[in-house]
């Protein structure tokens, strides 16, 4: 049992560090702003879901996995609206207003 | 093993971002460089296990000093940097060198036995009736320094209102942020700041007994009265009103109060009689949070420039 846990929470955390990957090397080598959003977008929500899923098992008690969950709403929902804000900015500069 | 590398990977990229900071040209830059610093120092404490420290860098490092940064370079006219004579530099660098030197010296050649009092602290904590012992540390055993810091804050809050220009005297400070009526921070704004208030409460509650505290937690509540600010569903308070002015000044006072009150009833300045220590911080504690998330909101919205009574 012990090691079916050690092994889901292995390979969730792997799965969430590989969007991390992918979102930092889409923020380095994407053209434009748009699409360099959209890609770290992917590793504040996918990215941080996944590694928190893992350690869900993990956690000492339902109190500590419950601040994860939290927390990674927390960061989902000020992704979107920082994600936005700065769309709104990279479009109206694009435009030359 | 893991724990080693891991360790110097974030020694090597909080060298390399401070070096990185302190080598751009661009303010804008810089101050992102800066913030990225602080969130990689507040790594490096959490590494060491200091988490109150890591909480308050993360907090007040990164976050509060990053956004004044921001706008106080948006509000600076942008200036040629001439490059200052090779003298110069060469001067700067060798006192900075020195300094680091210094610095670097009383790290590594400590005196053995270290000199420490955490076993001190250990063993008189519970007639503080807290629970951290870095709480212990802040409001009984070095409260002097927690005062004087709380005092800084309010300082440093009279030197940006120095800089009012005179019509605006006793006005406001404009904060929103242009649209910001369309689009989706209001929304994020009404959703996040009762949780976020709920979050810094917490935060203060829970220092008593684990990492947290009335800076981290003032911080965040500071942080939800900008955003409410920012976002357009409140503006910011006249500065000429004295309930504001209680507001920022009650820490201190009441601090101040409790302070004095010990000479008397328990013998020294800052000293608590024993059976009323826990209440004593407590109330302290919580006229602490409220000054200092008014004066940390206030340091970011600047000096007032809205005129008194002529509404934009």
């Amino acid at each position: 049992m012990t090691a079916l846990v050690a092994l889901f929470s292995t390979a969730a955390i792997g799965a969430g560090i590989i969007f991390f990957l992918a979102g930092t090397v889409g923020l380095i080598r994407f053209p434009d702003g748009l699409t360099r959003l959209h890609a770290l977008t992917k590793a504040d929500n996918l990215g941080l879901g996944l590694i928190v899923i893992g350690l869900l098992p993990l956690s000492s008690s339902v109190g500590m996995a419950l601040k994860l969950v939290v927390i990674w709403a927390l960061v989902q929902f000020a992704g979107a609206t920082v994600a936005q804000l700065i769309a709104r900015v990279a479009r109206s500069t694009e435009r030359g207003e | 093993m893991l724990g080693l590398a891991l360790d110097l990977l974030i020694a090597a990229l909080v060298i390399g971002v401070a070096l990185w900071t302190v080598r751009t040209r661009d303010d804008f830059a810089a101050i992102v460089g800066f913030v990225a610093y602080g969130l990689l120092l507040t790594l490096a404490w959490a590494r060491l296990a200091a988490y109150d420290v890591a909480l308050t860098e993360a907090a007040i490092g990164g976050g509060v000093t990053g956004v004044i940064l921001l706008r106080a370079s948006i509000r600076l006219k942008p200036v040629a940097t001439a490059r200052k004579p090779i003298g110069a530099r060469i001067l700067v660098g060798l006192l900075c060198a020195a300094i680091s030197a210094a610095l670097a010296a009383v790290v590594l050649l400590p005196m053995t036995p270290a000199p420490s009092l955490a076993i001190e602290v250990r063993t008189h904590l519970a007639s503080t009736g807290l629970g951290n012992p870095i709480a212990g540390v802040l409001m009984a055993y070095r409260a002097l320094d927690t005062f004087l810091e709380t005092v800084v804050v309010l300082l440093a809050l009279f030197g940006v209102w120095s800089l009012t220009p005179d019509a605006a005297w006793g006005g406001r400070p404009a904060m929103a942020v242009p649209a910001a009526a369309f689009g989706p921070l209001p929304l994020f704004g009404r959703l996040l700041i009762p949780v976020g208030i709920v979050i810094g409460v917490y935060i203060v509650w829970v220092g008593a007994d684990a990492p947290g505290g009335k800076f981290q937690g003032a911080t965040i509540l500071a942080a939800m009265w900008i955003l409410a600010m920012m976002a357009g569903l409140t503006q910011a308070p006249s500065i000429g009103r004295w309930r504001l002015r209680l507001l920022l000044a009650a820490g201190p006072i009441v601090f101040l109060a409790i302070g004095l009150a010990g000479i008397p009833l328990a013998g020294a300045f800052l000293a608590y009689p024993e059976a009323l220590a826990k209440p004593l911080i407590l109330l302290i504690e919580v006229a602490l949070t409220l000054s200092i998330a008014a004066t940390l909101g206030l340091l970011v919205a600047g000096p007032p420039d809205v005129t008194p009574g002529v509404e934009p």
